[in-house]
């Protein structure tokens, strides 16, 4: 499915955003700031014991916004980029949900976990077919 | 005077860090991957490097958003690894090289760079697997480092162009560094890749070979595309080619590919291995 996709060739250097492309900019940055901060603290084992214990007041700790919140308690990335999340922090959450980068894939272009894993494998196609 | 012996580029997904710890080198899966190595650690065993220059970025471990460096140079004594929450190892920490580290950072200032200098840094998985993948069996790391972070992260990033440039700036100070040192230099990241959005999983070997097959010859070649073309091309993190283009630079003008491999996928990444020897 992605092989078939329309490429921009290079060079065309338009401002027009890229489909299904989120681009963690100063906007972005700004809006996402607390739930960054609270993702980066998921650094120390200590802090994603003390989420797991209490998601609600360990949220409150960071003063995440109420579409944040949200989004976290709804474990849906999607809606955690729109609320500013950005994908490296956000995967240090993942972890703690024991999501890794082909869940969140999965979830995020609607496929089950292994059509995910599928399609990524269905990439190898072509340089398989050049050998 | 110093030498810069040549370079090696790699991708530096987290889970080659599990697949290490489970001994899974030779599993179907993991085993295209992992065959791309022997052929640097022969050169590396045969070269003898005594210091490592590494272009990489850090994903939240040493830098988080509110102080975030466009290029940052490490200038400390040591740098360690530390937890980066996702349950991997903690890795071995590196001995670094001060004196060339504030030598890179004078003619990089010099030549109008102005860089973050960083005493104190934690360096994360992106610097730490090149190292574990190319000296898997070193109870103690072989070679002094010199960490370079170019921010892949938050927009605006570097242009291509800069990133080729600051490489270059590199390599005019390794080459006139009075010490005695054989260097090695390191790229990490990439190629093509895409973990968020509703085109996570996007990759385009096409784009991955035009690289590859300019990397040696041709650098300037793949600072055409703006970043957001980057992008376009490469998936919102196979952006971390800018890690390869300036590494490219720091080995000087002329440099021949010696070895490439190129697997898709490893997790959602399609992974590549390539050294470089200058010539």
């Amino acid at each position: 499915m992605y092989g078939t996709r329309n490429l921009a060739g290079s060079g065309e250097s338009s401002k027009a955003s890229i489909p299904g492309t989120p681009l963690f900019d100063g906007k972005a940055a700004g809006r996402g700031y607390q739930l960054n901060a609270m993702c980066y603290s998921f650094n120390d084992a200590s802090n994603r014991a003390a989420f797991l214990e209490d998601e609600d007041g360990y949220c409150d700790r960071f003063g995440l916004t109420p579409q944040q919140r949200e989004a976290v308690a709804a474990r849906n990335v999607l809606a955690m980029i729109e609320a500013g999340g950005n994908i490296y922090y956000l995967a240090k959450l993942a972890g703690i949900f024991g999501f890794n980068v082909q869940d969140v894939g999965a979830q995020q272009t609607g496929m089950t976990v292994e059509a995910f894993k599928q399609m990524l494998l269905d990439q190898a196609q072509p340089l398989q077919e050049r050998k | 005077m110093a030498k810069i012996m040549g370079g090696y580029f790699t991708s530096h997904v987290p889970s080659i860090g599990g697949a290490i710890v489970r001994g899974d080198q030779e599993t179907p899966y993991w085993k295209p991957f992992f065959d791309g190595f022997p052929p640097v650690r022969e050169w590396l065993a045969e070269t003898k490097p005594d210091v490592a220059v590494c272009f990489y970025n850090d994903h939240g471990l040493n830098f988080f958003l509110d102080k975030m460096p466009t290029f940052a140079v490490g200038a400390a004594r040591e740098y360690r690894n530390e937890d980066e929450g996702w349950g991997l190892p903690v890795y071995k920490t590196f001995s670094g090289h001060p004196d060339l580290s504030w030598h890179v950072i004078e003619q990089l200032v010099d030549d109008e760079f102005d860089v973050t200098t960083c005493q104190s840094m934690l360096v994360d998985h992106a610097l730490s697997l090149p190292f574990e993948l190319a000296w898997p069996d070193a109870d103690v790391w072989p070679v002094k480092l010199v960490p370079i972070a170019i921010n892949t992260v938050q927009f605006p990033l570097p242009s291509a162009k800069r990133c080729l440039a600051l490489g270059r700036s590199v390599h005019k100070a390794l080459a006139n560094w009075q010490g005695e040192e054989k260097i090695v230099v390191i790229g990490t990241g990439g190629l093509s890749h895409q973990l968020d959005g509703e085109r996570a999983g996007f990759m385009n070997p096409e784009y991955d070979r035009f690289c590859m097959d300019n990397l040696a010859d041709d650098p300037d070649a793949l600072t055409r595309d703006s970043v957001r073309d980057i992008v376009r091309l490469a998936g919102s993190q196979g952006v971390e080619i800018l890690n390869w283009i300036a590494a490219r630079g720091a080995l000087g003008d002329r440099a021949h590919e010696a070895h490439r491999n190129y697997h898709i996928p490893i997790s959602n990444t399609a992974a590549a291995t390539m050294l470089l020897e200058t010539v």
